[in-house]
């Protein structure tokens, strides 16, 4: 079976590797990077990322965001989905943005809308 | 099939009615298939969680102060370094699936089989991690008392701020009530064991300790549990109903109800995934050691199940970071 050649670089060609071996740990060096600094800041919590922006807490939106860029390293090169072809990386990722932002939306708002409901009204917290 | 595809491709990399749709095997599009509708279902259970979050946004659990071991550190209050660890330990072995992989990719067995034993290892000791971390979670630490209205109230120590355990200052007292089991009673009844202390022997206990106060499951807006001051906390130890020790499906000593539910069916759907990855992969390492896809000319079985593996690691990154950080 013929293989595909890898595209060995990855921060859009700012970091380029000589082996697919190599690619790999880079690829590990980058996300234990991540990681550490996700663990050291739920550790730390430094109060200036403890306001709220857009009803949620900015070190909360670090960690979605560093979340996000971690899955997009283990898809894109672990899963090799950089050598696949543009189709089938669209087909993958589109579908699962799509229904997911859809999902969280309208589970999210529902959610707070019942909190609403449970604070403003009558129900009480203890009884 | 067509006569006009050219003779240099094999027959079997074809599908009906031509060349192979994105140059994707089959066997590598259908674990496509599997693994986006594989992450439907856990975004399905994980925006579930968030939505019942949001539902009990100022009264949550804050996972610093549930998940707080680490192995043969007794009483030492490590927050988050336990599951950090599980992080490190999923990931490395996903290093060393693509690893194996790539060694499929240059027919090289030895590696393929050394790099392949070396993820399996990693897997094993994810799972074995985890039932650690179940172990804890169930078991608790300093135990809780549960009101009429379902709130979880827990205690602390006002000079030192520093958590009590219910069996750091209940006091004992006679008691009546022993486990109802088949053999001692009706033979159709029986419960569960018996919490330690009875909530007489709690709230008499706070009672008699002036430094004790309730810590509720309430947030203020920085995100802190409210702590009821002395006089009212005597008020309010009245309403206790049951003592909570621990955590099972009904009730638990961190807080919320749905909380430690979503932690038991979020946690051990995953583990359950890494636990089918294990098997599959040792299956996978006994055709390596016996040579199967040496003969078969290509290492893709390796592949495949490479790509189930990353994603048992993608899904962990996600769980990490809304059941511990957020």
């Amino acid at each position: 079976m013929e293989h595909k050649a890898h595209k060995l670089e990855i921060f859009r060609g700012l970091w380029k590797f000589k082996s697919n071996q190599q690619k790999i740990w880079g690829v590990l060096f980058f996300l234990s990077v991540v990681t550490i600094i996700e663990v050291a800041l739920g550790i730390l919590k430094p109060e200036i990322l403890m306001n709220t922006f857009l009803s949620t807490k900015l070190i909360n939106w670090i960690f979605i965001i560093l979340t996000l860029i971690k899955a997009y390293y283990i898809a894109w090169d672990f899963m090799h989905l950089r050598d696949e072809k543009s189709g089938l990386q669209a087909s993958i990722v589109i579908t699962l943005i799509f229904l997911i932002a859809y999902l969280v939306f309208i589970l999210l708002v529902e959610g707070n809308y019942i909190y609403d409901v449970l604070y403003e009204g009558f129900v009480s917290w203890n009884f | 099939m067509s006569t006009s595809i050219s003779s240099s491709l094999q027959e079997e990399d074809l599908w009906e009615g031509g060349n192979k749709p994105f140059k994707a095997s089959y066997g590598k599009l259908m674990m496509w298939f599997f693994i986006v509708s594989d992450a439907l279902t856990f975004s399905g259970f994980l925006v579930a969680y968030g939505f019942s979050r949001f539902k009990n946004i100022d009264s949550w659990p804050i996972a610093d102060e549930v998940f707080t071991h680490f192995p043969f550190l007794h009483g030492v209050d490590a927050p988050m370094y336990y599951v950090a660890l599980m992080t490190f330990i999923l990931i490395f072995s996903s290093v060393t699936m693509v690893l194996a992989v790539d060694a499929g990719h240059h027919m090289d067995k030895k590696k393929v089989t050394f790099y392949m034993a070396l993820t399996i290892v990693g897997g094993a000791v994810f799972v074995g991690s985890q039932a650690w971390e179940w172990n804890n979670f169930i078991r608790g630490e300093y135990g809780a008392v549960e009101t009429r209205g379902g709130q979880i109230y827990q205690f602390e120590n006002q000079i030192t701020g520093k958590r009590v355990a219910l069996r750091d200052f209940s006091m004992s007292q006679p008691k009546d009530r022993t486990q109802n089991l088949r053999k001692k009673g009706i033979w159709f009844t029986s419960e569960s064991s018996l919490p330690t202390f009875t909530v007489d022997e709690v709230i008499t206990g706070f009672r008699s300790n002036n430094d004790l106060i309730i810590k509720t499951e309430k947030l203020d807006e920085k995100g802190h549990k409210i702590r009821l001051s002395r006089e009212e906390s005597l008020k309010k130890i009245q309403q206790a109903k049951y003592v909570v020790e621990g955590a099972n499906l009904i009730r638990n000593e961190y807080g919320n109800r749905l909380f430690a539910d979503f932690f038991f069916f979020i946690t051990g759907f995953h583990g359950f995934h890494v636990l089918s990855g294990v098997i599959i992969n040792i299956i996978i390492f006994f055709n390596v050691l016996i040579g199967t896809y040496e003969r078969r000319g290509h290492y893709e079985m390796v592949e495949k199940v490479g790509l189930y593996w990353h994603f048992v690691d993608l899904v962990w990154v996600f769980v990490f970071t809304f059941f511990y950080l957020v």
